[in-house]
């Protein structure tokens, strides 16, 4: 792009708002975001990264986009990851790996069930939540 | 189909301990009994933090948290909660509890945490500028370009009563304005990313989450007192850290929010990186400075500061990553937003880098004036494998040690400083009834010895005295005047040198004297290490009425000390013995002493 005048900024911004409300990012339906600071890649964030875009090959699933993001801040039980996917709340599972990958892949985005002992809280809330957007 | 209702129970050790399976178990029992099986999910998850009100359960979509929920609750929740959709609010966490020190309406939460320099990580994409635009980025630009005068920017980081966070607290808008006031038609902008405390790693996170919050804010900080270029210094052992601030500089530049005329304004700014070779002192600002300007890194004498004569001479504004990671922040929010936020002395949050002997080590981010005891106990977990807490090391090799009786004193920077440790830069290593704190000093003078530049003799040759001392009383030939040289040697190095690394190097062992002074004792008068770490001062033995003679020990042990025939009490030649520990691991029947 271009070099934007403050209009253009402006309109791009509200533009972007309103997709990653609806998380429709490059048109998906749905977003796993995986944890890729220094300290999640040390712990393996790649591995499950390459897990992940295989996984959901093999599984046919072609609506949900993987992405990555800085540090969550949960370093005990690294690699983390967040799924966002529509009808379900969003949701951080910690200490994930390759058999995990599969676990959430089949439970959470096939059957849409939670996985015991790999779920974490978000450790706070967001200053930019809007209300009704959680 | 989804289901209706999520509900998690706390799967830690902690609740566990305390009847979360019970918990579980009676929650399916429930669903099952009042018929919501299928609309209902029950899932352990992993460690809430806030041990110490366990059990946590907590219903999703609603996100009510639920605190020490008792098995025979599960009827009630199911019946009330999932049913005819009330919250059961006898249970519920008292939500005033945990945000005191941050009075935001809009937000409505149970975390102790509370994120703005964090805001964006684990959010965004870092290396997607329309993610950060989407999430209020460059809202603070836009405001400083064309809303705000210099003074108003300046003013408004007044109100906030935003203080530097890369440790000694000086008022950030203090620093603008002396660069402002100072004349000169040259004038720069530096991001001190050297980050170099044993354990910390703040900054670092802050920038591979969010580079472009670092970028935003130096150039209104441009802006504001008339700079043209910036300067991130930052180690070259954060490689991933670069390569992000080098996408994102690459793509403001696209998009007119960094070179010539930003955002069509008529402003010009830009920033370039410049890599430290790890240099503990280089963290320094004046010596930061000459190592940007190719000199050895060695600290400068002040006055006059970077503010009226920094880099190349000319007026610098230096902060650290974390305090410009505020400044969009304060700008979009408004300084009176920030200001409501934490206590009278400290406003806003802070980082810390919660490590060591804790349960849930990890970043976290919490309003000033939250205890330590919120810190270690609700949001870490408690102490790792059941252990005693002992003490929390803040502040690094600058800082001191905090103790159980001080767990409740409110963090920020004057409570800090009047129980002798300081906020420094964000490490907190937890340590517990395993470590010696004669050892820990020692090994934080051991890092400032090895980090002294070496300019100034209060800081060379007092480090080294020092450790000198520590090396002597833990190998058990130190005496009571070495305590006293202590003194005398820390009071020269804090008077007489030239930088806070040498000014501040002697507080680990100054504040663990001070609040353990029987341990230094155990280990001058009784020759004893009491948490059984300095070798020299212990012996390892094996009581010969519980070796069973499994041989485990002996098949452990590094250098063949341990001898014995099968089934027969095993023993360890001393002088053989090299105090690894390995055979108190290998030990099976507790029949390894340490003494």
């Amino acid at each position: 792009m271009a070099k934007m005048t403050l209009e253009e900024l402006r309109n791009l911004r509200s533009l972007k708002q309103s997709s990653l409300q609806k998380r429709s990012i490059e048109g998906k339906e749905g977003q796993i975001v995986i944890g890729m600071g220094t300290c999640g890649i040390a712990a393996g964030a790649k591995t499950v990264l390459d897990a992940f875009l295989s996984e959901l090959d093999a599984q046919g699933i072609t609506n949900i986009s993987v992405t990555q993001t800085g540090c969550m801040g949960l370093c005990y039980v690294e690699p983390t990851i967040e799924v966002i996917v529509p009808n379900m709340p969003d949701t951080i599972y910690g200490k994930v790996d390759a058999k995990v990958v599969k676990l959430i892949v089949k439970e959470h985005l096939i059957n849409h069930k939670l996985i015991n002992d790999h779920l974490f809280d978000r450790p706070s809330a967001d200053i930019y939540a809007k209300d009704g957007d959680k | 189909m989804a289901f209706r209702n999520y509900i998690l129970v706390c799967g830690g050790t902690g609740c566990e301990s305390s009847h979360a399976d019970d918990i579980y178990k009676n929650l399916i029992a429930e669903c099952e009994a009042q018929g919501v099986k299928d609309e209902v999910q029950i899932v352990k998850t992993g460690c809430f933090g806030f041990c110490e009100q366990g059990p946590i359960v907590k219903i999703l979509p609603e996100d009510s948290f639920y605190v020490q929920v008792k098995p025979e609750d599960a009827k009630e929740l199911i019946s009330e909660h999932v049913i005819k959709g009330r919250e059961v609010t006898r249970l519920l966490y008292d939500k005033e509890k945990s945000h005191k020190h941050a009075q935001v309406e809009e937000i409505d939460f149970y975390q102790k945490q509370f994120r703005i320099v964090l805001r964006n990580c684990g959010f965004i994409d870092p290396e997607n500028i329309d993610e950060y635009i989407a999430r209020e980025g460059y809202v603070g630009l836009e405001k400083a370009l064309y809303e705000f005068t210099p003074e108003q920017i300046i003013e408004q980081v007044k109100i906030s009563g935003l203080r530097g966070r890369g440790g000694a607290g000086f008022p950030t808008w203090m620093k603008w304005n002396f660069t402002k006031m100072s004349d000169n038609a040259e004038k720069f902008v530096v991001c001190n990313a050297d980050e170099g405390d044993p354990g910390a790693y703040m900054d670092r996170s802050t920038l591979e989450g969010d580079p472009h919050s670092i970028l935003e804010a130096m150039t209104i900080c441009a802006k504001a007192i008339g700079a043209t270029q910036g300067y991130i210094y930052i180690r070259a052992e954060y490689p991933l850290a670069i390569h992000r601030l080098e996408v994102a500089m690459k793509q403001a530049r696209e998009y007119g929010l960094l070179g010539k005329n930003i955002l069509d304004s008529g402003f010009d700014f830009d920033i370039e990186i410049r890599l430290g070779a790890g240099a503990f002192v280089c963290g320094e600002e004046t010596a930061l400075l000459q190592s940007i300007e190719g000199f050895r890194g060695m600290p400068q004498p002040r006055p006059p500061f970077p503010a009226v004569k920094g880099l190349w001479n000319k007026p610098t504004c230096i902060n650290n990553v974390e305090t410009w990671a505020n400044i969009p922040v304060i700008m979009t929010k408004g300084g009176a937003w920030f200001q409501q936020i934490g206590t009278s002395d400290s406003h806003g949050t802070k980082v810390f880098a919660l490590t060591g002997k804790i349960k849930n080590s990890g970043l976290v981010e919490v309003p000033m004036g939250t205890t330590l005891r919120e810190i270690v106990f609700d949001i870490g977990g408690g102490i790792a494998n059941g252990k005693e807490f002992k003490a929390v090391q803040t502040g690094g090799p600058s800082g001191g040690v905090i103790t159980k009786e001080n767990l409740d004193t409110p963090i920020d920077f004057g409570g800090l400083q009047k129980i002798g440790s300081m906020m420094g830069s964000g490490g907190m290593i937890v340590m517990d009834e395993d470590d010696c704190i004669v050892d820990v000093a020692k090994f934080y003078l051991n890092f400032t010895v090895d980090e002294s530049c070496g300019k100034c003799a209060p800081c060379r040759i007092g480090g080294r005295s020092l450790l000198n001392i520590l090396e002597k009383i833990t190998t058990g030939k130190g005496t009571q005047k070495d305590v006293d040289n202590i003194h005398r040697i820390a009071l020269a190095m804090q008077k007489g040198s030239l930088c806070a690394l040498g000014q501040t190097a002697p507080n680990p062992i100054l504040s663990s004297l001070k609040y353990f002074p029987e341990e230094y004792r155990a280990h001058i008068e009784d020759k004893k290490c009491p948490a059984g770490k300095c070798k020299k001062l212990i012996t390892y033995t094996i009581d010969v009425d519980k070796c069973i003679g499994c041989t485990a020990c002996a098949r452990k042990c590094p250098v063949d000390a341990i001898s014995g025939e099968r089934k027969q009490a095993h023993i360890i030649d001393q002088s053989l013995c090299i105090k690894c520990g390995a055979c108190l691991v290998a030990c099976k029947f507790g029949a390894v002493n340490v003494n």
